[in-house]
């Protein structure tokens, strides 16, 4: 057992407003210069819908992720995109790039125009310009184009995961009065088994050992593009200005001075959870290898107990610092995603095992099926699965590899934390109903209690268990303290210019 | 005089700026290596320049570097009639090979506002000091046939009294201006490159086909 600790990160859905507020939060920091004003390292999707870069999630397109091949009894892993020999020949010109069509032209507008236009009748106008090439454009897409289901008519039906669910299904997304939608916030999953790493033909990226976040070496980057092509998630972008690729470091800097990364800071539905998970990283080369429906599953089995004396005893023969077990011990990440199960991560059908896990939407909680737009609160809301508007399929395509099976078993969960709640502080539903809630979905009153506290009353320590870094321990004492600070700064010392 | 100071003292010269202004840079500004990609911004052109360009023109440089090193085995290599008419088709294809690639690059410069933003002045000058490289390497594989063979006579013996640090110009000196403005232009080029985004030569990733896939860094720990 080889023990390794990665800054894990939990996404409530059911909370999430759609407001944005961290895409803002994490553009003012890290992405507000020239190349990078496409990138959204964090980005909030509405999902049915398309995603940013558009269809993201279209494999046969882009290419991203892993792969099986050979036999059933022997597996083997290779990246979708292409072999190493390949990698090199397409070194000229990647054959699975994205284009900046796939995203969208970034625009400012000539603001000057409203001030120095000649006296006139008519009303000056700033027409949007492109920030590429500062040439009137017609806006035809945004980071967030069919936000809400705008457009959905158009836009959402081309969600790539569309083509897996049947007429029927789809057609109860979309009719109006059964609707259902929900936000998807994403960044960079951190993943263990990284296409972005694995794909960089210079070994520019790479996984921090101690924490877990992938970065690309700004130095060691060649621009050969092809990180972008592998991640399934398309969460490597390239700065066309640059001509370095860059990625969502986590905030690694507000996590080394103890501070949640920006998004989950400002987060305003308060949604994001981020915590420490110990794992196994022997495990990895076979946890990826099993059949789609397991993938979750096994994944959850690398992600070791921090409680367990035989994990502890290994964490520490591996140099996890004790403190750092003591987080994962109160991991909110773990909670949500081994011991209640509850979340589930992003498409493990890419294999990458991505570190951010979602809680799967409950919302709307109205019955697809109402009678006379009426709906009696304490005995039909919360009830029925089957009911529901949420499509299992949808989800299950979303975050389980297609195993419906789990997203269930999540799902009731949240509906006997509710019922519970509502026996407990309404009592317009009665102790056995409860009962028989959680006992459907085989858990105890203490859990459901916790599940409650967890996600909607946390306080932000309780949302945010950061690992402490022992970045003391990493340098002699007689360090000069005056040098070390001067050399400990992150970020370059000089401007991300383009070179000639 | 001026067959002295141009395949003499210039080669020399522009030997001494292309490797140490390289090594400097990459020491000193390692950031600055990229390819500088525009395929982000425009695709199609991008495929059939950059394709045709990168493999026509690296076999020809490794070919021109094997006459350099390994003249023997190179002329064992077209010894029959049949086997220097084959090499000598091959030049010629992977020459206008690299020479369409390198039209549509300027082509696709000139055309494109959202490439024309992201090229530089010294982009100017690599793309037409290479057209015409490449340009005035296709005259002399036309106009003056079999050069497979006359090469290993001319320019190998001077580039190896070059590397012996005996120069000796005269076997080149005789050659008609479309040879001498090739050679030239060769080690201009090679002047240019720690200016210029020919850099990401040096860089070709060749540790790919055997590095491990995951790579995890540790912090160092820092001993003093």
């Amino acid at each position: 057992m080889r023990v390794r600790s990665q800054v894990s990160m939990v996404f409530h859905l059911d909370k999430c407003i759609g407001c944005h507020t961290c895409s803002i939060a994490c553009k003012n920091i890290w992405t507000d210069r020239p190349g990078a004003e496409y990138m959204w390292w964090n980005n909030v999707e509405t999902k049915p819908g398309v995603g940013f870069p558009t269809q993201w999630e279209d494999q046969e397109k882009y290419h991203g992720g892993w792969e099986l091949e050979g036999t059933p009894k022997n597996p083997a892993l290779k990246l979708k995109l292409q072999n190493r020999l390949q990698t090199l020949g397409n070194l000229f010109s990647n054959p699975a790039m994205p284009t900046m069509d796939d995203y969208y032209e970034p625009w400012t507008y000539n603001y000057g125009d409203l001030f120095n236009a000649p006296l006139g009748n008519d009303q000056p106008t700033a027409r949007p310009i492109s920030r590429v090439d500062g040439k009137p454009i017609e806006i035809e897409s945004g980071p967030n184009w069919d936000d809400d289901l705008g457009g959905s008519n158009i836009y959402a039906l081309n969600d790539p995961l569309l083509k897996d669910m049947s007429e029927d299904e789809k057609l109860r997304l979309f009719s109006i009065e059964q609707l259902f939608y929900f936000y998807m916030p994403r960044i960079c999953n951190h993943c263990l088994n990284a296409a972005c790493v694995a794909a960089c033909p210079s070994g520019a990226i790479y996984k921090r050992a101690e924490d877990g976040v992938v970065l690309i070496n700004q130095d060691k980057c060649r621009g050969w593009r092809m990180c972008v092509s592998a991640c399934p998630y398309k969460k490597t972008y390239y700065n066309w200005s640059t001509g370095k690729s860059e990625k969502c470091i986590l905030c690694y800097p507000r996590l080394e001075t103890g501070q949640p990364p920006a998004c989950f800071h400002s987060c305003v539905g308060r949604i994001r959870y981020l915590g420490a998970l110990l794992y196994d990283a022997d495990q990895i080369a076979d946890a990826v290898k099993v059949p789609d429906d397991q993938l979750v599953q096994r994944q959850r089995e690398i992600i070791l107990d921090p409680h367990d004396p035989e994990v502890i005893a290994a964490a520490k023969a591996s140099g996890v610092p004790d403190r750092v077990i003591v987080a994962a011990q109160n991991s909110p990440v773990y909670r949500y995603v081994k011991e209640w199960e509850l979340a589930l991560p992003l498409h493990p059908e890419y294999r990458t095992l991505p570190m951010l896990f979602y809680v799967p939407p409950l919302l709307p909680v109205i019955n697809s099926t109402q009678e006379n737009g009426t709906q009696r609160v304490e005995t039909e809301l919360f009830t029925s699965l089957d009911k529901a508007r949420m499509p299992i399929r949808y989800m299950s395509l979303t975050l389980a590899a297609g195993n419906d099976e789990l997203v269930v078993k999540s799902y009731k969960k949240m509906i006997a934390v509710r019922i519970f709640k509502r026996y407990e502080t309404v009592g317009d539903v009665t102790k056995e109903e409860a009962d028989a809630a959680l006992a459907e979905a085989g858990m105890s009153a203490e859990e459901a209690e916790a599940i409650y506290r967890l996600t909607s009353l946390p306080t932000y320590q309780e949302r945010f268990v950061i690992p402490p870094y022992s970045r003391e321990g990493d340098i002699e004492e007689v360090y000069d303290p005056q040098q070390r600070k001067a050399e400990a700064g992150f970020g370059r010392q000089q401007a991300p210019q383009r070179g000639f | 005089m001026l067959d002295t100071l141009l395949f003499v003292v210039f080669p020399y010269v522009a030997l001494a700026i292309g490797i140490v202004g390289t090594i400097y840079r990459y020491l000193t500004n390692q950031y600055s290596f990229t390819s500088l990609s525009s395929q982000f911004l425009e695709n199609e052109l991008q495929f059939w320049s950059s394709t045709l360009w990168h493999y026509g023109i690296l076999p020809t440089t490794v070919i021109h570097l094997a006459g350099f090193t390994i003249p023997k085995v190179m002329a064992a290599l077209h010894s029959t009639p049949e086997l220097l008419y084959l090499s000598e088709l091959a030049g010629k294809v992977l020459g206008v090979m690299a020479l369409v690639g390198v039209a549509i690059m300027i082509v696709r410069r000139l055309t494109f506002t959202k490439i024309r933003a992201v090229t530089t002045p010294v982009d100017w000058i690599i793309l037409i000091l290479l057209f015409g490289q490449v340009f005035f390497g296709l005259i002399l594989a036309f106009a003056y046939r079999w050069g497979a063979t006359w090469f290993i006579h001319t320019a190998t013996p001077w580039m190896v009294s070059l590397a012996a640090f005996q120069p000796d110009p005269q076997y080149i000196t005789a050659l008609p201006l479309a040879h001498k403005v090739h050679f030239f232009t060769g080690f201009l080029l090679f002047a240019l490159m720690p200016f210029s985004r020919l850099v990401h030569l040096a860089t070709f990733p060749l540790p790919y086909l055997w590095r491990r896939f995951q790579l995890v860094i540790w912090t160092r720990r820092k001993v003093v």
